[in-house]
């Protein structure tokens, strides 16, 4: 048997390659499960190919855009909230605050998983959506806009799944997220466009991230700019932020 | 940086759970070198300890020090090892990926492979976490606990679900590692293990300590270090 050299020798790598180091873990591990590939690519890729070849009174104009947001808010919400649970009922975040990674460390390692796996799911349904007709009509500022939206709304989401799962069990995230999911694809505005609710909903939906989400990216696709869905984001995440700073708990 | 006296040095601790003191003014000091070994029955306090010491609990009041510096340092990074009571690991990964990640996290760390060898891992290298036995499990999260080179390591009930031939094996690890001049606080319900290995023993009820020394100054009045616990801790439900 290979001796082993017990003392001590403690060092942290450079911090980036802790960051990438854990973002690539992170994202093959979700990229294995199962439930996780059901919620990011194969219901998306499902809602896609139901609008294209069943009868659905909604264009790839909107559809698209619609799907491509509802890949965010899979994969930033309540993705994020149920490993992240099932993390702190493990006791992985109780470790891994403990290694040179550190708190910041995991929450941007985290940060780099998400973005990694929703590249990939952005590129597929994109490829899908363009493969089944879908011509957006982006232009340079829409384009930006749209980023910008993304990027807000995924912050805000993966805050909201952070809070969601640094307070209840695991079990109990794993009901609450996914019951939220379903009732924000439904009613939230993120898939259909808030023009379709009763009048008397839509300043309450509008008021809604996942709304925000839908609907900037739907008009971003048609070359449109808005920007008040940037602003809900915006207020959103600076509420799901603080919230989420003073809520989450690292143990179980 | 030169090692100060005492590796862990705990004062006045008090931390609250919704109103019920789980650290009630707990005072300890674990000495550089040592094995230190926390005795308590469940819910007296012993998990919350390693918290406050690894920063994830911050108490209401007292202070914690650890190796010289107060406990959630940014100096800190990288000298402390933790083996959480829990899983501390992902169900899906194999033992080998989530050895392999952790290393990647530290400059200097052992290499996996002979690591896996030494603690009889080499079998189940490539099992998904989840399939391991317990006593696997335990050894995984002792490896991940070590493989940073720490010198402080925190071990939470580090040998519970592990059969008489892994305890011991690990027992031995444990005074190599002493031996090496790593630092060592571990709890434990387990009399035999306090006994085989700890320098000092503090025993703790109710979130503070009731008696501390040594094994032998423990029980020289005649008892063994069960009946010592027994009178100095009181029965309650586990929680």
């Amino acid at each position: 048997m290979t001796a082993l050299d017990l003392s001590p020798a403690p060092a942290p790598a450079p911090a980036a390659k802790r960051i990438v180091r854990h973002g690539l873990t992170e994202a093959r591990l979700l990229s294995r499960n199962g439930e996780q590939l059901l919620l990011a690519l194969v219901i998306p890729l499902a809602i896609l190919a139901a609008g294209r070849f069943a009868n659905v009174s909604m264009s790839l104009d909107l559809l698209a855009p619609s799907v491509l947001a509802l890949a965010v808010w899979s994969s930033a919400f309540t993705s994020i909230a149920i490993t992240t649970a099932f993390e702190r009922r493990y006791g992985v975040l109780e470790r891994l605050a403990t290694t040179p990674l550190g708190k910041s460390g995991l929450l941007a390692g985290k940060a780099l998983a998400v973005i990694m796996i929703m590249l990939g799911q952005l590129v597929i349904l994109t490829g899908a959506a363009l493969g089944l007709g879908w011509r957006p009509r982006f232009t340079a500022l829409s384009a930006l806009v749209a980023i910008v939206t993304v990027i807000l709304a995924t912050a805000t989401f993966v805050c909201l799944a952070l809070l969601l799962a640094g307070r209840l069990r695991a079990e109990s995230v794993l009901g609450v997220a996914n019951l939220v999911y379903v009732i924000l694809v439904v009613g939230g505005g993120l898939i259909i466009p808030v023009s379709r609710y009763p009048a008397a909903l839509r300043p309450v939906i509008e008021a809604l991230p996942t709304a925000a989400l839908g609907e900037g990216l739907r008009a971003a696709a048609r070359g449109l700019v808005l920007v008040w869905p940037v602003l809900v984001l915006l207020a959103w995440l600076v509420a799901a932020g603080l919230a989420a700073w003073k809520g989450f708990r690292w143990t179980s | 940086m030169p090692s100060p006296d005492s590796a862990v040095r705990a004062a006045d601790l008090v931390v609250k759970f919704g109103g019920r003191a789980v650290l009630d003014g707990l005072s300890l000091e674990a000495r550089t070198g040592a094995l230190t070994a926390v005795l308590g029955p469940n819910g007296a306090g012993k998990t919350t300890l390693v918290r406050c010491c690894t920063d994830l609990i911050r108490p209401a009041s007292g202070t914690v020090q650890v190796l010289g510096l107060p406990a959630g340092s940014r100096q800190l990074t990288g000298r402390i090892g933790l083996m959480p009571q829990s899983a501390g690991s992902w169900s899906g990964i194999k033992a080998v990926e989530l050895l392999n990640y952790l290393a990647g996290l530290y400059a200097n760390p052992l290499p996996v492979p002979v690591l896996i060898e030494r603690l009889g891992l080499s079998d189940c290298a490539k099992t998904p976490y989840r399939r391991l036995s317990g006593g696997q499990q335990q050894a995984v999260n002792l490896a991940g606990a070590l493989v940073g080179r720490p010198e402080l390591v925190f071990l939470d009930e580090p040998t519970a679900g592990m059969d008489p031939h892994a305890r011991r094996a690990t027992w031995l690890l444990l005074r190599e590692l002493r031996a090496s001049g790593v630092t060592m606080m571990l709890t434990t319900h387990a009399m035999d293990e306090a006994e085989a290995l700890a320098d000092h023993v503090f025993i703790v009820d109710r979130g503070r300590v009731t008696i501390s020394g040594t094994v032998r100054q423990l029980t020289k009045s005649g008892g063994t270090l069960e009946t010592v616990f027994l009178s100095h801790t009181t029965a309650r439900a586990a929680s």
